[in-house]
C-alpha cells in the first residue's frame, strides 16, 4: 500500500470518527429532548411528585435545584475569588506555594462521591446540620471551590501588568488596585467561568445523596418565611434536586410513568445547562465586545 | 542653591544574578527636567523603576542603596510604600489607562486619597486635563471609555491622571516613543509646561529629545552612570570619551 | 519644604490592605483546612474497619466475597476494585483513539469546523450531568446489549462505554491544546522531505505529544474511577467478578452509593464502606501524581 492511499485512508478514518463523535452528541441531545419533551407540560414542572401512581411532576425538585445553586453560588463566589487572589496577587514563589498549588490540585480531582461523604460525616453528623439545602450546598461548595479558584487566578492574569502598575503609582493600595482595577477587567472571564461552574452545580447529584439529601418534603409555596419547617426557603430543610430525582426515578421509581418522568426531567436538566452553556458565550462575548470596541 | 527633590545614593539592582544598576548616585533637582539616555539594556529604565519602588513587583528584583525624597527614604524597609507612591508619579511608554471612562481615570486617585466631594471633584479632573492639554478633546465625552481615544490622547490622559494626586516627582518612561510625532511634540511641550510645578525625570531613547527637554541629563552605560551634567554640557562638551561617542551616534 | 505637612496623611491604606491580606488568606485556609480534614476523616473512617473490627486488610483487598450481613460477614473488595479498574481502563481504551482523532481533525484536517462546531460539540458533551448519561445508558445501551449479546445488558461493556463519552471531552481538549501547541517547524519540515499527512502524524506529531497525550488519557481515568451515579445505573451492582463484560457486577462507587444509606454509621458494616472510600481516595493520590509525573516530563 502506498503512502498517498495510506493517508487517504487515514484521513477517511479521522473525518468518519469525528462525524461520529458529533453525531453521539446530537443523537444524545436528540434522544433526551425527542423523549422527554412530550412529557414536559406545566403540570409536570410544578406539581409535586407520586410516589406510587401515575402524573407525578418535579415542581419541588426544580425549586430545590435552582435554590440550591443560588446558595451554593452565595458561598462558593467570595471564597473562592478571595483564594484565587490570594494565589494570583498575594502567594510569593516558593515551596509553600507550590504545595498549596498540588492541595488544590488535588482536590479538585477528588471524586465527587468523596466530597459527599465528607459532607455526610462532617457537615450533617459532626456539625449537626441533617440531610439540608445547607448541608448541600456546602458540599457543592467544596466541590466547585478549586475551579472558582482557577477561574479567578485564569481571570486575574489576562489583566495586563500595566494596569496595576499605573494604579499602583498613583499611591493606590494593592487592595483597593485589585478590586477597582484587576477585578473589573478579569470580570468577563469570571463571569463565564462562574456560569459554567453553575452548570456543573446544576446536574451534580452524587456529592448530594448524603448531603441534601433523597427526600423532598412537602413544600408550602405560600409560606416565605425562611424560619419556617415548611417553607421552600428554609435553608434547613431536606431537599432533593432534580439531579438526584433523575437517579432516585430509575434505580428505585415505582411509579408506572417512571421512565417518562426521568426523561422530562433529564430533557429539563439538559435544557438548563444548554442554557448556561450559550449564556457564558454570549456573556464572554458582549463583555469582550463592550471593552474592546469601545470606539 | 537649587533644591533636590529627589536624591538616589549608591543604587544597586539586581535581577537574580544579573547586576542590573551599579552604586548609581544621582541628585535630581527640584522643577527641572532630568534625562536619563543611554543604549538599551543599560539600566536607565530599572533605575527610574526603582524610584518609586516600582521594581518590588518583580520577585527576582533587589534594590539595595538610600534614595531620599526629601528627609524621607524611599528604599527603607519601614517606609510605607504606598504613601509614597502618591508623591511620586508615573507615566509608562506605553499609554494604559484604567478600562474606565475618561472622568474616571482621572478621579480615582484623588478620590482614593480622601476627595469625596463631587464638586471638588469634577474641579481636579478639569484642571487635570486642563494642565494635561486635552481638555478641549475630551469635555464633552468625559463619561465615555478612556479606551476609545487615539494613543497620543491616551498617554496625555495617563499624565493627567498623574498630576490628579499632586506628586512632587513624575517619573517617565520613554513616555512619546510609541507615539507618532505630532503626539510626541504635544508631549514634549506638555513636559516644558509641567516643569514649573513638578520635578521631571525621564527616560529617553532619543537623544534630541533629551536635548529639547531636559535641563540635566545622566548618561548611563552598562548600568553605572558615565557622565552626569548640564544638557547642554552633555550634548556640546562631553567630558567622557563614550558620552562624545554614544551622543555623535558612534553606538547604542 | 512646603509640602512635608502633605505627606503626613492619615494611613487608612494599612488598615484596608491587611483587611485584603486576611481574607484572601482566610479563603485560602479554609481551602486547605477542608482537603486536609477531608483526608483525615475519610482514612480515619476507612481504618476503622481494620483497627476497631480487627478486619484483615489483606482478605479485604483480596477476598472475592463481600457478604457485609453475612455469618461471620465477609468483606471482600476485589469485586469493587476489578469493576473500577476494568470500566475505567476499557473506558479509556475506547475514548482514547476517538479523542486523538477528534483532535487531529479539529487542528490538522479542518480548524475551521473544529472551532465553529466540534469545539462546542466537545464542551456540550463535557456539561452533560452525569445521571443524564446513566439514564441514557440504562435506557438506550442496555436495551441494545440485552438484545445484542448473551446477559442482562448491563455489565462492564455497558458502563465503560457510557464513561467513555463522559471522559471523551477531557481527552479531546487535551490531544488538542497539545497538537496546537506544536512549533510550526516540525511538521514543516517533515512535509518538507516529502512524507504525507498522516506519515508526519503518527512519525511525528504523535510521539512528540504522547507525555501530553497520556496526561489526557490519566485524567479522564481518573474522572472514570471516581465517577459514582452514571456507573451505579448501568452496571447492575452485583457483588462479584464477573465472567464475562456482560454480566453483572459493580464498582467502588457503585457498593458506596447503593449501601452508604443502609447501613449504621459506626457498624462494621459501614465502616467497610468507608474503606472502599480510602481506596477511592488513594487512587486519586496516586493519578495526581502520575499526571504531574507526566507533565515533568512534557517539560524536558
Amino acid at each position: 500500500m502506498s503512502a498517498k492511499t495510506a493517508d487517504k485512508i487515514a484521513t477517511g478514518v479521522i473525518v468518519f470518527i469525528t462525524g461520529l463523535i458529533a453525531l453521539a452528541l446530537l443523537g444524545l441531545l436528540g434522544y433526551i429532548l425527542f423523549r422527554g419533551l412530550g412529557h414536559i407540560s406545566w403540570h409536570f414542572l410544578t406539581s409535586p411528585p407520586e410516589t406510587i401512581r401515575k402524573g407525578g411532576g418535579i415542581g419541588p425538585q426544580l425549586f430545590n435545584s435552582l435554590f440550591l445553586l443560588v446558595l451554593t453560588m452565595i458561598i462558593t463566589v467570595p471564597l473562592g475569588i478571595g483564594a484565587g487572589i490570594y494565589m494570583s496577587e498575594y502567594a510569593k514563589a516558593g515551596k509553600i506555594t507550590s504545595a498549596i498549588r498540588l492541595v488544590v490540585e488535588v482536590l479538585s480531582s477528588f471524586p465527587s462521591i468523596i466530597v459527599g461523604l465528607f459532607g455526610l460525616l462532617v457537615i450533617v453528623n459532626k456539625f449537626n446540620l441533617g440531610f439540608s439545602l445547607l448541608s448541600g450546598a456546602l458540599a457543592l461548595t467544596i466541590f466547585n471551590l478549586p475551579l472558582m479558584v482557577r477561574i479567578t487566578e485564569q481571570g486575574l492574569r489576562s489583566v495586563p501588568v500595566q494596569q496595576k502598575e499605573a494604579s499602583l503609582a498613583l499611591g493606590i493600595s494593592k487592595w483597593k488596585t485589585i478590586r477597582s482595577v484587576q477585578l473589573p477587567i478579569a470580570l468577563p472571564i469570571v463571569l463565564s467561568g462562574s456560569i459554567l461552574a453553575a452548570g456543573r452545580i446544576f446536574g451534580e447529584a452524587a456529592a448530594l445523596l448524603f448531603t441534601a439529601g433523597m427526600s423532598s418534603p412537602r413544600l408550602d409555596f405560600s409560606d416565605w418565611n425562611p424560619l419556617h419547617n415548611d417553607s421552600p426557603l428554609n435553608p434547613l430543610r431536606p431537599a432533593e434536586t432534580l439531579a438526584v430525582h433523575i437517579w432516585k426515578v430509575n434505580s428505585e421509581g415505582l411509579a408506572p410513568d417512571a421512565t417518562q418522568i426521568a426523561a422530562g426531567a433529564s430533557a429539563v436538566l439538559i435544557i438548563t445547562v444548554l442554557l448556561f452553556n450559550l449564556g457564558a458565550r454570549a456573556l464572554g462575548r458582549y463583555m469582550h465586545n463592550r471593552f474592546t470596541a469601545s470606539k | 542653591m537649587i533644591d533636590i527633590a529627589l536624591s538616589a545614593k549608591q543604587l544597586n539592582v539586581h535581577y537574580g544574578e544579573k547586576h542590573a544598576v551599579h552604586d548609581v548616585s544621582l541628585d535630581f533637582a527640584e522643577k527641572e527636567v532630568t534625562a536619563l539616555i543611554g543604549p538599551s539594556g543599560c539600566g536607565k529604565s530599572t533605575f527610574l523603576r526603582s524610584l518609586n519602588r516600582m521594581n518590588d513587583l518583580i520577585p527576582s528584583c533587589r534594590v539595595t542603596g538610600d534614595i531620599w525624597l526629601k528627609d524621607q527614604n524611599i528604599n527603607g524597609s519601614d517606609t510605607d510604600v504606598v504613601a509614597l507612591r502618591k508623591n511620586i508619579g508615573m507615566v509608562w511608554q506605553r499609554p494604559n489607562p484604567f478600562h474606565k471612562s475618561i472622568y474616571e481615570n482621572i478621579a480615582f486617585g484623588p478620590r482614593y486619597h480622601g476627595v469625596k466631594n463631587k464638586k471638588q471633584l469634577d474641579e481636579i479632573v478639569e484642571q487635570s486635563l486642563r494642565k494635561a492639554a486635552i481638555w478641549e478633546e475630551t469635555k464633552d465625552r468625559l463619561h465615555k471609555s478612556a479606551l476609545a481615544l487615539s494613543g497620543g490622547q491616551q498617554q496625555r490622559l495617563c499624565i493627567a491622571r498623574t498630576i490628579a494626586v499632586k506628586p512632587d516627582v513624575i517619573l517617565m518612561d520613554e513616555p512619546a516613543s510609541a507615539l507618532d510625532p505630532i503626539s510626541t511634540s504635544k508631549i514634549e511641550e506638555l513636559i516644558s509646561e509641567l516643569k514649573q510645578d513638578y520635578s521631571i525625570v525621564i527616560v529617553t531613547h532619543n537623544m534630541h529629545q533629551a536635548a529639547r527637554v531636559s535641563d540635566k541629563t545622566a548618561f548611563f552605560l552598562n548600568g553605572h552612570v558615565v557622565e552626569y551634567d548640564k544638557t547642554e554640557t552633555i550634548f556640546t562638551n562631553p567630558t567622557n570619551q563614550r558620552t562624545n561617542d554614544y551622543i555623535t551616534g558612534r553606538f547604542g | 519644604m512646603k509640602k512635608s505637612n502633605d505627606r503626613e496623611v492619615a494611613t487608612p491604606h494599612l488598615a484596608e490592605e491587611w483587611v485584603g491580606k486576611v481574607y484572601t488568606f482566610i479563603c485560602i485556609l479554609f481551602l486547605i483546612i477542608t482537603i486536609f480534614s477531608m483526608v483525615y476523616f475519610v482514612a480515619s473512617k476507612g481504618l476503622s474497619t481494620f483497627i476497631v473490627n480487627g478486619v484483615n486488610v489483606k482478605d479485604l483487598l483480596t477476598g472475592l466475597k463481600w457478604k457485609p450481613d453475612g455469618e461471620p460477614p465477609m468483606f471482600g473488595a476485589l469485586p469493587f476494585i476489578f469493576g473500577s479498574f476494568s470500566t475505567s481502563i476499557l473506558a479509556a481504551i475506547i475514548a482514547a483513539p476517538l479523542g486523538f482523532c477528534a483532535a487531529v481533525f479539529m487542528v490538522e484536517l479542518s480548524p475551521k469546523i473544529g472551532r465553529t462546531f466540534m469545539q462546542p460539540v466537545i464542551e456540550l458533551l463535557a456539561g452533560i450531568p452525569s445521571v443524564v448519561y446513566g439514564f441514557v445508558g440504562l435506557s438506550v445501551i442496555v436495551p441494545l446489549f440485552r438484545d445484542l449479546f448473551p446477559g442482562q445488558g448491563v455489565g462492564i461493556a455497558a458502563g465503560s462505554l457510557v464513561l467513555a463519552f463522559m471522559i471523551l471531552p477531557t481527552i479531546t481538549t487535551i490531544a488538542t491544546d497539545a497538537l496546537a501547541s506544536l512549533p510550526a517547524g516540525l511538521k514543516e519540515g517533515s512535509y518538507a522531505l516529502g512524507a504525507t499527512r498522516w506519515q508526519t502524524i503518527y512519525r511525528i506529531v504523535l510521539p512528540t505529544t504522547l507525555p501530553a497525550q497520556m496526561t489526557g488519557i490519566v485524567l479522564g481515568i481518573a474522572r472514570a474511577f471516581g465517577e459514582a451515579l452514571a456507573v451505579q445505573m448501568v452496571i447492575g451492582n452485583a457483588p462479584h467478578i464477573p465472567n464475562s463484560l456482560f454480566e453483572s457486577t459493580s464498582t467502588l462507587t457503585s457498593a458506596i452509593t447503593l449501601s452508604m444509606g443502609n447501613t449504621a454509621m459506626g457498624s462494621v458494616q459501614n465502616n467497610a464502606l468507608w474503606s472502599l472510600a480510602l481506596i477511592l481516595m488513594l487512587m486519586t493520590f496516586v493519578f495526581v501524581f502520575i499526571i504531574r509525573w507526566l507533565e515533568g516530563r512534557k517539560k524536558l
